[in-house]
């Protein structure tokens, strides 16, 4: 009964705060959100909906390899046509979206986290430490972000060819490409967060805490960072887009998610060696996902960035 | 103006510095220069031996020195792939890469000036919504996905333009080019639309945006009750005030356009510096990856060092704000 009033009043608190009438009037911020539920939900949902389990190489059978799908003169076993291992591609896109969706969410939180903590450091300590960080951050956006993970990547297959580290590129290719995505991004959170630090660290609210004897890190932490969260958040939902993007250009250059475990960009340059042959189901499907995805997602942060925009209110 | 250049100069050098030093690691420590020379069946004691003529024990800022000074000659040793000199394969294939990325701005550029002039001049006409959704659609898009769709229309629906390489080159010296040949020509078209795709939006919100704020200036509305017409002050006074930032950005844009080349490379199988460089990820060739680093940082240092310059060679205000503080 109390948490029914709670959730009412939460709901009451919502749909009354200027942000929910902004997305409520926003007829294609809606449909963004919507497309972008019913994709996420497709996502968890995978090993549910799916015909079959793409990853398990048993599933891949050549007797069935390129089959066209249904709405191009091919059966109801595979909807959307197999690939030329055999693999039901409306599973492949289901677990490819899925793959995509968590090498974009885990880079952008790693990004998010070491740049707030550079920024945060940054702004605060001042002096030599934030010049080192800040012309460390220079440096880096000088260049593009897919040029550094590409460089990464290569580093990693450095190691790996040169037996430092003791694995098959395939079987750590994930975690790698988070890696190298998460160490690209982190310049643009550090530069916000640290201008916000210089701004807020002479107001009185910070003052005060620091006379009472707040430690630095607390203050940084529970004080400052909260006033610095909407420009994060912002840059974190159209730093989704991009991360999205960028691990499917690496995956179709063939240096991100191996094709054991396809990713859409994985998918697409599979399909890709069959265009010119007239088969481009195994290309088109993936690609209207991947576009679909990013555009959905990149409409979500563009009103985010305007909704939080004091100055368009 | 004096202290400008030496600032600037200052950050493209620790910049530069900073590239070398990565590409040096590379070269050095994530792959081993020694095992790329001998066979497998070189023993421990040879391999020390050629360590220590190659002056590879050396101390580490005397084999940087070395390499700096190695690397400005062109020379990063052998590709671990090919065996061939990496300084020549990058040579072979760096007229591809530039034509292709000029071609990609200028592109750009005439297209996307014009769009974003119309689009500022009419903002609420039907035309300049559609350009402002074909632009969201265009930044959308992977830029690989684009290169796709180009193809699937252009070259496997119609077959009016062929989908990989660069058709018909001829030699000028050491520099092949594409340019003089229709061939070659046809089949820069599809690439370079492909690259400079991205560049065309960014370019056309910019000088949309731009113009929006110049047509509400007083001596715009000025110029206009003085009588002059429309195209004087549309082009004469307006545009001629936006041109700044376009400058600036179409500048910076040209290094991202090389970088970019990467993809639009692998798509189109065009043989230019980006395909190699991917190549050289996948196979993990340490000196191609360092040398086209080591490359890449100078063009873009070199490249935004000169906009800085044109910047402050083009606008006057910055001259004299220059000249303020100093007066202060």
């Amino acid at each position: 009964m109390a948490g029914g009033i709670s959730i009412a009043r939460a709901w009451r608190k919502v749909s009354g705060s200027d942000i929910y009438y902004s997305f409520r009037t926003s007829r294609i911020t809606v449909a963004a959100a919507i497309v972008t539920a019913i994709i996420f939900a497709a996502c968890f949902a995978a090993p549910l909906i799916a015909i079959q389990d793409p990853y398990d190489p048993a599933n891949l059978d050549l007797g069935v390899a390129m089959r066209p799908p249904v709405f191009w003169g091919g059966g109801w076993d595979f909807p959307l046509g197999t690939d030329d291992q055999g693999r039901d591609m409306y599973s492949a896109i289901l677990y490819g979206t899925r793959l995509s969706l968590i090498v974009g969410f885990a880079s952008v939180l790693l990004a998010m986290a070491l740049g707030v903590t550079i920024g945060l450091v940054s702004g605060y300590a001042g002096g030599a430490t934030d010049a080192v960080l800040m012309r460390a951050a220079d440096v880096q956006l000088t260049f593009p972000a897919f040029l550094i993970a590409l460089t990464l990547d290569g580093i990693v297959r450095g190691l790996i060819a040169q037996k430092v580290l003791p694995f098959d590129h395939d079987a750590i290719a994930l975690p790698v490409i988070v890696l190298s995505l998460g160490l690209s991004f982190w310049p643009q959170y550090a530069r916000t967060v640290r201008g916000a630090v210089l701004v807020e660290r002479t107001k009185d609210y910070v003052n005060a805490a620091r006379i009472i004897g707040v430690r630095p890190w607390r203050i940084l932490w529970r004080h400052i960072l909260p006033n610095a969260m909407g420009p994060v958040l912002v840059i974190a939902t159209i730093n989704l887009a991009v991360a999205i993007i960028t691990e499917a250009t690496l995956s179709f250059l063939g240096v991100g998610m191996p094709k054991t475990q396809p990713s859409l960009g994985t998918l697409i340059q599979i399909g890709n060696d069959y265009l010119s042959s007239g088969d481009l189901w195994i290309t088109v499907s993936p690609g209207i996902m991947l576009a679909v995805l990013v555009l959905a997602v990149n409409l979500l942060g563009d009103w985010l960035r305007d909704a939080l925009n004091p100055k368009l209110r | 103006m004096i202290a400008f250049l030496i600032r600037r100069l200052f950050q493209a050098a620790i910049v530069m510095l900073t590239v070398a030093l990565i590409s040096f690691v590379l070269f050095n420590y994530v792959g081993d220069p020694i095992n790329a020379m001998v066979g497998q069946d070189t023993s421990l004691q040879d391999r020390e031996k050629l360590r220590q003529d190659l002056g590879l024990n050396d101390p580490i800022p005397i084999r940087f020195a070395r390499f700096v000074a190695n690397a400005a000659q062109g020379q990063f040793g052998l590709s671990y792939r090919t065996a061939e000199p990496v300084g020549r394969m990058i040579l072979e294939r760096l007229p591809a890469t530039l034509e292709l990325s000029l071609v990609a701005a200028l592109f750009a550029l005439c297209v996307g000036v014009p769009m974003g002039v119309y689009s500022g001049l009419h903002p609420k006409s039907w035309v300049s919504r559609i350009l402002q959704a074909v632009s969201l659609i265009g930044i959308s898009l992977p830029t690989f996905l684009i290169g796709i769709l180009l193809i699937l229309i252009f070259a496997v629906g119609l077959g009016v333009l062929p989908s990989f390489g660069r058709g018909e080159t001829m030699k000028l010296g050491g520099w092949t080019t594409g340019f003089l040949t229709v061939a070659g020509l046809k089949a820069l078209i599809l690439p370079s639309i492909t690259l400079g795709l991205f560049q065309l939006t960014l370019i056309m919100r910019i000088v949309r945006s731009e113009m929006l704020e110049v047509m509400r200036t007083d001596y715009v509305k000025f110029a206009r009750a003085r009588g002059l017409k429309s195209r004087a002050i549309n082009f004469g006074h307006a545009l001629k005030n936006t041109l700044v930032p376009v400058i600036t950005i179409t500048g910076l844009q040209l290094g991202q356009l090389i970088a970019f080349a990467i993809i639009t490379e692998t798509v189109f199988a065009w043989p230019g510096v980006g395909q190699l460089f991917v190549t050289s990820v996948y196979s993990a060739d340490m000196p191609v990856m360092s040398a086209y680093l080591a490359l890449i940082g100078f063009l873009f240092v070199t490249i935004n060092l000169l906009v800085d310059l044109l910047y402050f060679a083009i606008d006057p205000r910055l001259r004299t704000a220059q000249a303020a503080t100093r007066a202060a």
